[in-house]
C-alpha cells in the first residue's frame, strides 16, 4: 500500500494522508491505570522480573531522560539476556549508544520488537542491518504518548528512572544524584501501563517538585545509581563556533525579522544543536535591540533558555526534557520554567505547546525538492536518529524553519527525494543555507513578506543545483526491499518505511 | 572599493571550498605566511586547482597571496596562479623595487597566457622601508589599495605588538594619507584575536577614523563585524541623500552653494555626499 506522499506501507500500519489528518479524528483514550495502593519495594532487577512476572513476550517501556548517562535499561538488558526471555518488545522513548547491550539482545531473539522516538548508535546500525526479528516503530515524541494514551501501544511495565522518590511514591527529577530535571516523557507510561516501577537511587522523605504522582506506582526499586548525570547533556548544547552554521543562523534570524516574528510576544524552540542555539543568541541580540519580551520557548530545555528566563527575555519555559545540567538546576528554582508532559508538549490531540509556537528552528539530514525532511536515516539509508519533537513542531509551529549546511561532507544535503520522510515538505515552510534560502512555494505569505528583502532568495531547485555544482551528482543509494522499521506520524500513520541496508 | 578581504589558508580543502559564503568583499587565497615550508607545493596546486574548477563568477574580488619575490616560491607562484580566475596578486613585504619587478612579471605572464584580465595588486606594507616608501608604492601600477601588515612590521621596528595598537599609529595615518591621496583602499591589518569581535569593533572603528576603509580578516567571524563598520551609517546615508535632493533643487536654481539645516553645503561637502551615497549603493544599504 502507499500513503499520500507515494511512500510504501507494509501491512498492518495505517497509512499517512496528509499533516492534517489527524484533525478528523477524535482522541481516544483508555482508562487510566488502578492506582496502586501503596507501592511495595523491590529487592534487585531479578526480584521485580519475579514480583512482576517478567517473561517471554512482554512490552516494556522506559524514558529517555538520562539519555547516554542512563542506566536503568541496561540492567533490565541484563537481566533480559540473563533469563534468556525471548520475544521482548522494548518501548524507550530514545535509545542512544550507551544501550549497546540491546544489540546482543537482538541478535539473540530476546527482543524482537521496538518502539521508540528516536535510536542512535550501534542498536541503530543493528536495526539497519536487519537485525531485529520484527519492526523497529518510530514514533514521534508527540506521537508516543498518543499511542499509549489510545491503547495502540500497551505497555505491560514501564520501568522508569526517578532520580528521586519520596515515601508517598512520588517522583521527582530535580533532586537526588542522577537529577536530571523534568521527566516529560515518563508521564503517558505512568498513567498507562498495566505496572509501574520507579528505580531509583534516592529515597527522600518528601518531593518538593515531584513530576511523577506516586498513586501510579506499583513498586519501587533502590539501585546504586540510576545513571552518570553528565551523560544527559545532549551532544551539542553550545552555541557553535563554525563561520558556516553562524551565517546560517545570522541569516535565519534576518529572515525572521523580515517576516514579522521578532516581536513581542514571540515564542519559540531551537532545539539544543550548535546552530539552532546561535539562532537563539542572534534572535536574544535583536530582543535586547529592539526591547521586547518573549512569551515562552519550549522543547528540550539549554542553559541558553534558562539564562533568557532569568534575564526577563521570555516569561516561561516549557520543558519536555533537559538537555544540560543548567536546565536541571533551572527547573528546581524557577517557577516559571515548567517541567510538562510529552503529551502536554506535542500530542496532536491535546491541549499541547507546539500549536502555540510562533517559529521553531530544526535540522535535516535530507531535505527533497518537495521540503520533505529526513532526520532518521542518513544518506546511506542507516538509521541514525529519528523524529523526535521534528514532525510535531514542524506541524504545531506558524513558522517552521530547517537550518543546515547546503553541503555535508560532501554531500549534498538537498535532494530531487529524500531517503526517508520524517516530517512531510506540507509543514516545512523554509530551508536556510549558506548559499541560500529557500522558501516552500507553499507559503505565498511569506514570499509575499520578503519579495523586496536583500535575502539570498533562491528556489529549492537552485539550492539542488547549487549543491551538485559542487558536488557533483551523488550516486543513486540502493536499498534492500525488506522492511526493518516504519515512521509512524504524529496521528499514529505510517509516513514511510526504513529498509534493510545493503 | 572593499571593505572586508578575508584570508583563506590556501592548504585547507574544507575552508576553500566554503571561502565564497562568508560576505566578504575580497578573498585572499593565501600561499604565504599559512602554508608551511613543507607544504607551499600542494597549497599552490590545491589553490590553482580550486580556483580553475570553480564555476561562475564568485560574489567577491579573488586575491592571491604569493610568497615574496627573494623567495624560491615566487616563479612558481605565478606560474601557476595567474590566469582570468584571479583579480589581484597580494604582495608581502612590498617595496617599490618589488612591486616594479611584479608589474613585470605580471606583464610578461599575462601576455604568455594570452589573458583578457590585467591583474590588480595589493602591495603589504609590513617593513619599515616600506612605510617610509609608501608615497611611491601607491603609485605603482596595478595597486589599488594597500594592506598594513602590523605583525611583521612590529617585529622589523623591534616593537611589541599591542591590541590597544599604539605602536602602529603613525604608519596606518600615513598609509591612509598616501591611500586617500590616490584614491585606492587603505586596508588595515587584521585583529588577530578572532575571539573578540568586541575588540575587533573598536579597532575597526579606531582605524575607520584615521582614514582607513577596509581591514582584513584572518576568521570568516570578522566578516560581518568589518562589514557593518566600514560602510556609512545609516544616519549618514538619509544625510547624504537629503543632501544630494537638496543639491539637486539648487542646481535647478543654478546655485553652486546653498544651506541645509543651517549649515552651508558647497562642492566637498556635496562630493562627501556622493560618496557615501555610492559605498550605500554597492553595498545594497539603499
Amino acid at each position: 500500500m502507499k500513503n499520500f506522499l507515494d511512500r510504501f506501507v507494509p501491512e498492518g500500519f495505517k497509512p499517512f494522508e496528509g499533516s492534517g489528518a489527524y484533525k478528523n479524528k477524535k482522541r481516544k483514550l483508555i482508562k487510566e491505570k488502578a492506582t496502586s495502593q501503596g507501592f511495595k519495594t523491590l529487592k534487585s532487577v531479578a526480584d521485580m522480573f519475579d514480583k512482576l512476572g517478567i517473561s517471554d513476550g512482554m512490552t516494556l517501556s522506559f524514558h529517555h531522560h538520562l539519555r547516554n548517562g542512563d542506566f536503568v535499561l541496561n540492567m533490565v538488558a541484563e537481566e533480559i539476556k540473563r533469563r534468556n526471555l525471548k520475544n521482548i518488545k522494548l518501548a524507550p522513548s530514545s535509545i542512544f549508544p550507551n544501550n549497546k547491550i540491546l544489540v546482543e539482545l537482538i541478535e539473540k531473539g530476546n527482543v524482537t520488537d521496538i518502539y521508540t522516538d528516536y535510536v542512535n548508535g550501534p542498536v541503530a546500525e543493528a536495526i539497519s542491518r536487519g537485525k531485529l526479528k520484527g519492526m523497529c516503530v518510530m514514533h514521534t515524541h508527540g506521537g508516543r504518548p498518543m499511542a499509549i494514551e489510545s491503547g495502540d501501544l500497551h505497555i505491560d511495565v514501564a520501568i522508569l528512572a526517578v532520580p528521586a522518590v519520596d515515601k508517598c511514591g512520588n517522583g521527582s527529577g530535580v533532586e537526588g544524584s542522577g537529577a536530571c530535571g523534568s521527566l516529560g516523557y515518563a508521564e503517558s507510561d505512568l498513567k498507562y501501563a498495566d505496572k509501574v516501577v520507579f528505580v531509583t537511587d534516592t529515597l527522600i522523605d518528601k518531593a518538593e517538585n515531584a513530576q511523577l504522582d506516586g498513586k501510579y506506582v506499583d513498586y519501587v526499586l533502590k539501585v546504586d545509581a540510576i545513571g552518570d548525570p553528565n551523560g544527559i547533556v545532549s551532544g551539542t548544547t553550545k552555541i557553535t563556533k563554525d563561520p558556516v552554521g553562524l551565517k546560517i543562523a545570522r541569516n535565519t534570524v534576518k529572515l525572521l525579522e523580515e517576516i514579522g516574528l521578532i516581536k513581542d510576544g514571540l515564542s519559540m524552540q531551537t532545539g539544543a544543536g550548535g546552530t539552532s542555539l546561535a539562532v537563539a543568541h542572534y534572535v536574544r541580540s535583536r530582543m535586547i535591540e529592539k526591547g521586547i519580551k518573549g512569551s515562552f520557548a519550549s522543547g528540550g530545555i539549554t542553559g541558553y533558555f534558562t539564562d533568557m528566563l532569568d534575564e526577563g527575555l521570555l516569561n516561561e519555559l516549557y520543558d519536555v526534557q533537559c538537555f544540560d545540567l543548567k536546565a536541571v538546576q533551572s527547573i528546581s528554582r524557577n517557577k516559571n520554567h515548567h517541567a510538562i508532559s510529552g503529551s502536554r508538549y506535542a500530542n496532536a490531540f491535546d491541549d499541547n505547546i507546539v500549536d502555540k509556537l510562533d517559529f521553531v528552528i530544526l535540522g535535516a539530514t535530507e531535505i527533497d525538492l518537495n521540503f520533505n525532511v529526513n532526520v532518521t536515516t542518513d544518506s546511506h539509508g542507516m538509521l541514525m536518529g529519528g523524529s523526535g519533537g521534528h514532525s510535531d513542531t514542524a506541524h504545531g509551529a506558524k513558522v517552521t524553519v530547517i537550518t543546515t549546511n547546503l553541503v555535508k561532507s560532501r554531500l549534498p544535503i538537498i535532494k530531487e527525494k529524500v531517503t526517508t520522510v520524517t516530517t512531510p515538505g506540507e509543514d516545512v515552510d523554509v530551508v536556510v543555507t549558506e548559499r541560500g534560502i529557500a522558501i516552500n512555494p507553499r507559503r505565498t505569505d511569506l514570499l509575499e513578506k520578503v519579495k523586496n528583502s536583500r535575502l539570498p532568495i533562491v528556489t529549492i531547485e537552485e539550492l539542488l543545483e547549487t549543491a551538485h555544482s559542487i558536488t557533483g551528482l551523488p550516486d543513486k543509494l540502493v536499498l534492500s526491499d525488506k522492511p526493518v522499521g516504519v515512521v509512524v506520524y504524529r496521528d499514529g500513520t505510517v509516513i514511510d518505511t526504513i529498509y534493510k541496508v545493503k | 572599493m572593499r571593505r572586508s578581504l578575508l584570508f583563506i589558508p590556501g592548504n585547507n580543502p574544507a575552508m576553500l571550498q566554503n571561502s565564497d559564503v562568508f560576505d566578504s568583499d575580497a578573498v585572499i587565497y593565501d600561499l604565504e605566511d599559512a602554508v608551511s615550508v613543507t607544504e607551499k607545493d600542494a597549497a599552490r596546486i590545491l589553490v590553482s586547482q580550486y580556483l580553475q574548477s570553480r564555476k561562475g563568477e564568485p560574489p567577491m574580488e579573488t586575491i592571491v597571496r604569493i610568497n615574496a619575490p627573494d623567495t624560491k616560491y615566487f616563479a612558481d607562484d605565478i606560474e601557476h596562479i595567474v590566469s582570468d580566475k584571479i583579480d589581484t596578486i597580494m604582495l608581502p613585504k612590498a617595496t617599490v623595487e618589488s612591486l616594479t619587478l611584479l608589474n613585470k612579471v605580471l606583464t610578461e605572464a599575462e601576455k604568455k597566457k594570452g589573458m583578457k584580465k590585467r591583474i590588480n595588486v595589493v602591495p603589504i606594507v609590513e617593513l619599515c622601508v616600506s612605510v617610509l616608501q609608501i608615497d611611491d608604492i601607491v603609485k605603482c601600477p596595478r595597486v589599488n589599495g594597500v594592506l598594513l601588515g602590523a605583525e611583521d612590521l612590529s617585529s622589523d621596528l623591534e616593537v611589541v605588538r599591542t591590541k590597544q595598537g599604539n605602536e602602529i599609529l603613525y604608519p596606518r595615518m600615513r598609509l591612509a594619507y598616501a591611500c586617500a591621496a590616490y584614491k585606492i583602499d587603505a586596508i588595515d591589518t587584521p585583529f588577530t584575536d578572532t575571539n573578540d569581535n568586541e575588540g575587533l569593533k573598536s579597532d575597526c572603528l579606531f582605524a575607520g577614523n584615521l582614514g582607513m576603509n577596509a581591514k582584513a580578516a584572518i576568521h570568516p567571524n570578522q566578516v560581518p563585524v568589518i562589514n557593518e563598520v566600514f560602510v556609512p551609517a545609516q544616519k549618514s546615508i538619509e544625510w547624504a541623500l537629503r543632501v544630494e535632493e537638496a543639491a539637486r533643487q539648487a542646481s535647478q536654481k543654478g546655485l553652486g552653494v546653498f544651506s541645509l539645516d543651517g549649515k552651508m553645503v558647497d562642492k566637498p561637502v556635496i562630493q562627501r555626499a556622493e560618496n557615501i551615497i555610492k559605498k550605500a549603493r554597492k553595498y545594497n544599504l539603499i
